[in-house]
C-alpha cells in the first residue's frame, strides 16, 4: 500500500515535471519571446544587445547623478528613452502588454517600479532653455518657456 | 498528531491548541486583508491622512514593541539580578519579547507606503536618524535574545546566560531609549520635543512588559494545564505597583514642566482640557484606567491578595497602554503646528486647526495584526517547547535573597 | 649637539618650507571659490549642482494678496498635482492667512518648504531619501523612501505630503507617485535650465512681485542686494534651521 503510494508520487512528479519543461521548449525556440516596437530614429544611444544586458544598470547609475547631484545628461535621460520609445498606438511605455518597456517585462515575469513614479508618455510640450546667457537674478520678470499647461492632467485619478 | 507538541502539558488538548491557533491565524489574516488591500489602492483608504501621518496601526506597533522590550525585563531581574523566582521564567518571558516584537515591527513594515522597499531600509541607513538605528536595534535584539534563550535552554551553554543576559537587558535598554526618541528628538512639534520621552518610554516598558507578562503567563498556565502558583502571582504583582507609580510620575512632571512654559500652555489646555476625545482617553484611559485603577487593585487590602484582580489590574495597564501611545502617536500630532506664536493661522493645508482623525477599519485591522502574530507566535512556541516552569515555590523562597 | 648656528639654519629652511606649502593650501582653498563665483550664474546640464550656490527665496508678505493665490495654482500645474485641498491630496505651496490676536491685523504669504540648511527632515529619514542638494535644495529621492512619513512628524512647516493613491500621467519633469513624501522642490527642473520657480514666475506676471528668487551666495543677487538693504525674518527661527526662505513683513 505504501509502495503504491510511493510510486504514484514518483508518477505525478515524473507529469509535472514534463509539463513544465515542455512549456519551456517552445519559449526556447522563439516563438513566443516579445516582438518590441521600433523606436523613433535611426537608432538607439547604445547598440541593443549591450541595452538589453545594461540597461537596469544604466538606470540605476544615472538616477543617482541626476537626483543626487543634478546632472542631466540626455544621452541615458529616462524622459528621452520614453520620447523614442513610446508607442504610436497608446503613446506610453508601458500602458498595455504591447508597448515597448512591458513587452519584455511582462516576459521576463519582472517587475516595473519605475512608472508608479514616472511618466510613461512623453510631455507634450518641449520646454525650451532660455536663450539669454544672463543670470536670472538681475532680470526682473522671465521671459522663457510657457508653463506645461494643457495636457497635463496630474493628479488623483 | 498533536500529542507529538505535548511535551510539558499535564493533559493535551488537541482541540484547545489548534483552535487558539485558528483564533490567532484568522487575525492574522484579517491584518494580511487590510495590507493587501492597502497595498493596492493606496493609503487613500485609511484616516491617515496628511495632517495625521501616523494613526492606529503606529499606536497598536509601538505599544508592542516598547511592552516586548519590557516584557524581557522579567529574565533580566533573574539573570542580571539574580533573583530566582524571575529566573525560572526567564525562557518564556525572553520568547514572548520575540514574539512581541515580531508582532510591532510586522505593522510598522506592513504599513509602510512602499513595503516592497524593505530590502532597501535594510541596506540603506542614515546614520543621524534614530529611526535607522531603531531599525539595528530591533534586528539585533532579535538576534541576542535569541541566542540568550538558547543560553537559558542548552544545559551546556547555561554558564553564559548571565553575561549574555546583560547585554540583552542594556541592548533592551537603549531599544526602549531609542523608540521614545524617535518622539523626542522631533523638534518640530510642542507635544514631543523633550529629552524625557526616552525614560519615560523605558519606565512605561517596565510597566506594559510585566503587565503582558503576567497576563500571558498564567492564560499559557491555564491552556495548558499546568498549575502557577499563586505566590508568584502576589510576589510580582508589587513591582509592577511600583512600575505603575512610577510611570504616573514621569507623566505628572512632563505635564507640569510644560504647564510651567507659556508656550506650551495651549498645548496642555489641549491635552488636559478640550481636546475632545483625546483629552478624555488621556485621563480616562491612560490615568485612570492605565494607573490609578490597577494600583488600587494591586494595594488595597480587599483585592490585593486575589489572582483575579492582579489579573485585571495587569489588563488595565495594558488598555491604559494603548491609551497613552494614542494620546502622545495621535493627540501630538492633532495639535496644530505653532508657526507664528501670537497669531492664529489658517489655510488650505489644516493650519491653525486640531488635525481631524477617523480611524477606518483596514488601520484596526492591521494593528490588531500585529497583537494576532504575537498569539499565534507564543502559542504554537509554548506547546513546543519547555517555557512553563513548573516552580517548587519552598526552594525558591528559601534561596531568594 | 647641534651648535647654534646650524638650529638657525634648520629653522630658516623650516619657516620655508611652511610658507610654501602654505602659499599652497591658501591658494588651493581660495582658487575653487574664485572659479565658482565665475560659474554660478548658469550651469550645464552634464555639470553637477554646485556647492558655491545657495538657493533662496525673498518673500514680502507686505505685497501679497491676501485673495490671490496665483502661486499655488502656478505650482499645482508646473508640478502635475491636483489642486485639490482634501486632507490627504498633496500641497507643495500653500497661502496662510495669520492674524495678530493683540491688533486684529490680518495678512496673508505663502508657506513652502524653507529648504533649510540644517533641514530636521534629512536628519530624520532612516534610509537617507531625504536630502539635501550640494546647492541648498532639499529634495525627496523618491527611489529610496520607503514611505515612512517620519520626515512629516519632523518638518516645522508642515511643508510635506504623502501621496495617498496611485498617480498617473505625471508631468515627465516630476516624477511623484504613491507611497513616497514629496514637497516643493523650487521647481528643481525650471532651476537646472536657468529659470525660476513657476510660483515666483506667476507672482511677478501679475505684478505683486511678492516673490523673488535668487542665489543667496552672489552678492551681486537681487536677493542677496535685498536682503542686505531691508529687514527679513525666518518663520521659527528660534529653531536654528537658517532656511532658505526669508520673509519680510511678518
Amino acid at each position: 500500500m505504501a509502495r503504491l503510494a510511493n510510486w504514484l508520487r514518483l508518477a505525478a512528479l515524473g507529469v509535472a515535471t514534463t509539463i513544465m519543461v515542455a512549456a519551456a521548449f517552445p519559449a526556447a525556440a522563439g516563438v513566443d519571446l516579445p516582438k518590441l516596437e521600433k523606436g523613433k530614429g535611426e537608432k538607439c544611444v547604445e547598440d541593443t544587445q549591450f541595452m538589453r544586458k545594461n540597461h537596469m544598470d544604466l538606470l540605476k547609475h544615472q538616477r543617482d547623478e541626476t537626483m543626487r547631484k543634478g546632472i542631466r545628461t540626455t544621452k541615458h535621460s529616462l524622459k528621452k528613452c520614453v520620447e523614442c520609445h513610446a508607442s504610436e498606438k497608446t503613446g506610453s511605455v508601458a500602458a498595455t502588454k504591447e508597448d515597448f518597456c512591458a513587452a519584455c517585462h511582462s516576459y521576463a515575469s519582472v517587475k516595473l517600479d519605475c512608472w508608479d513614479c514616472h511618466a510613461t508618455k512623453p510631455g507634450a510640450q518641449q520646454v525650451k532653455k532660455s536663450t539669454s546667457n544672463s543670470s536670472r537674478v538681475t532680470k526682473s520678470a522671465s521671459s522663457v518657456s510657457p508653463l506645461m499647461a494643457s495636457s497635463i492632467s496630474g493628479g488623483n485619478q | 498528531m498533536a500529542n507529538e507538541v505535548c511535551l510539558n502539558q499535564e493533559s493535551c488538548k488537541p482541540e484547545q491548541f489548534w483552535g487558539l491557533l485558528a483564533l490567532g491565524g484568522l487575525v492574522v489574516l484579517g491584518a494580511m486583508y487590510a495590507f493587501f488591500t492597502l497595498e493596492h489602492h493606496g493609503h487613500v483608504l485609511t484616516g491617515m491622512n496628511n495632517q495625521i501621518v501616523w494613526g492606529l496601526p503606529h499606536v497598536f506597533a509601538v505599544f508592542l514593541i516598547v511592552a516586548a522590550s519590557g516584557v524581557l525585563n522579567v529574565a533580566s531581574i533573574g539573570s542580571v539580578f539574580g533573583k530566582k523566582l524571575y529566573k525560572a521564567r526567564a525562557p518564556l518571558s525572553g520568547m514572548l519579547a520575540l514574539s512581541m516584537l515580531a508582532g510591532g515591527l510586522a505593522v510598522l513594515v506592513l504599513d509602510l507606503g512602499r513595503p516592497d522597499r524593505l530590502v532597501v531600509a535594510m541596506t540603506y541607513y542614515n546614520f543621524k536618524s534614530i529611526f535607522a538605528w531603531n531599525m539595528i536595534f530591533y534586528n539585533g535584539f532579535f538576534a541576542i535574545v535569541g541566542l540568550y534563550l538558547i543560553t537559558l535552554m542548552n544545559r551546556n551553554l547555561k554558564a553564559y546566560s548571565g553575561t549574555v543576559g546583560l547585554i540583552a537587558f542594556l541592548w533592551r535598554i537603549a531599544l526602549t531609549t531609542a523608540t521614545g526618541s524617535i518622539f523626542g528628538f522631533l523638534v518640530a512639534r510642542v507635544g514631543y520635543n523633550s529629552a524625557l520621552m526616552a525614560p519615560m518610554f523605558i519606565i512605561m516598558s517596565f510597566a506594559y512588559g510585566l503587565a503582558s507578562f503576567l497576563l500571558v503567563q498564567s492564560a499559557m498556565y491555564k491552556w495548558n494545564g499546568l498549575l502557577l502558583d499563586e505566590r508568584i502571582l502576589s510576589r510580582m504583582k508589587n513591582l509592577l505597583g511600583v512600575f505603575i507609580a512610577a510611570s504616573l510620575y514621569f507623566t505628572v512632571v512632563f505635564h507640569l514642566t510644560n504647564l510651567y512654559f507659556a508656550k506650551q500652555w495651549a498645548f496642555e489646555r489641549f491635552i488636559l482640557l478640550d481636546g475632545g476625545v483625546y483629552t478624555n482617553v488621556f485621563w480616562i484611559g491612560q490615568i485612570l484606567i492605565g494607573g490609578v485603577f490597577p494600583l488600587l487593585l494591586l494595594f488595597s487590602p480587599g483585592t490585593r491578595k486575589s489572582i483575579g484582580m492582579i489579573l485585571l489590574a495587569s489588563l488595565l495597564v495594558i488598555i491604559g497602554g494603548l491609551a497613552q501611545m494614542f494620546v502622545t502617536i495621535v493627540g501630538g500630532q492633532a495639535f496644530p503646528l505653532v508657526m507664528f506664536p501670537g497669531f492664529v493661522e489658517s489655510s488650505s493645508f489644516y493650519d491653525g486647526v486640531v488635525h481631524a482623525y477617523s480611524p477606518t477599519i483596514w488601520e484596526f485591522l492591521l494593528g490588531m495584526g500585529g497583537v494576532g502574530i504575537a498569539f499565534f507566535l507564543t502559542v504554537a512556541a509554548v506547546r513546543a517547547f519547555k517555557f512553563l516552569p513548573q516552580d517548587d515555590f519552598h526552594s525558591l523562597e528559601s534561596k531568594d535573597a | 649637539m647641534n651648535n647654534p648656528s646650524e638650529n638657525n639654519v634648520d629653522k630658516m629652511e623650516d619657516r620655508r618650507n611652511f610658507l610654501k606649502v602654505g602659499a599652497m593650501v591658501a591658494g588651493a582653498t581660495v582658487a575653487p571659490g574664485v572659479l565658482f563665483y565665475g560659474v554660478a550664474h548658469s550651469r550645464a546640464p552634464e555639470e553637477a549642482a554646485s556647492i558655491g550656490v545657495r538657493w533662496g527665496m525673498l518673500i514680502d508678505s507686505a505685497k501679497c494678496g491676501d485673495e490671490c493665490d496665483d502661486c499655488v495654482t502656478a505650482c499645482n500645474t508646473e508640478n502635475g498635482l491636483s489642486g485639490e485641498t482634501g486632507p490627504q491630496d498633496t500641497q507643495y505651496i500653500r497661502k496662510l492667512n495669520i492674524k495678530d490676536l493683540r491688533n486684529g491685523r490680518v495678512h496673508s504669504l505663502p508657506m513652502l518648504c524653507q529648504h533649510c540648511e540644517n533641514p530636521p527632515c534629512v536628519d530624520v529619514c532612516p534610509t537617507g531619501a531625504s536630502m539635501k542638494r550640494a546647492d541648498g535644495i532639499v529634495l525627496v529621492d523618491r527611489h529610496i523612501c520607503i514611505g515612512c512619513r517620519y520626515c512629516m512628524m519632523a518638518c516645522p512647516y508642515k511643508a510635506r505630503s504623502f501621496v495617498h493613491e496611485p498617480l498617473t500621467d505625471q508631468n515627465p519633469e516630476v516624477p511623484r507617485g504613491k507611497g513616497c513624501v514629496e514637497s516643493c522642490t523650487f521647481c528643481v527642473q525650471r532651476v537646472d535650465r536657468d529659470e525660476e520657480p513657476a510660483c515666483v514666475e506667476a507672482c511677478n506676471a501679475n505684478g505683486h512681485q511678492a516673490m523673488l528668487f535668487g542665489d543667496l551666495m552672489d552678492p551681486e543677487s537681487a536677493i542677496s542686494q535685498a536682503l542686505k538693504t531691508h529687514a527679513s525674518t525666518e518663520v521659527r527661527a528660534d529653531l536654528g534651521l537658517n532656511t532658505g526662505v526669508r520673509y519680510q513683513g511678518i
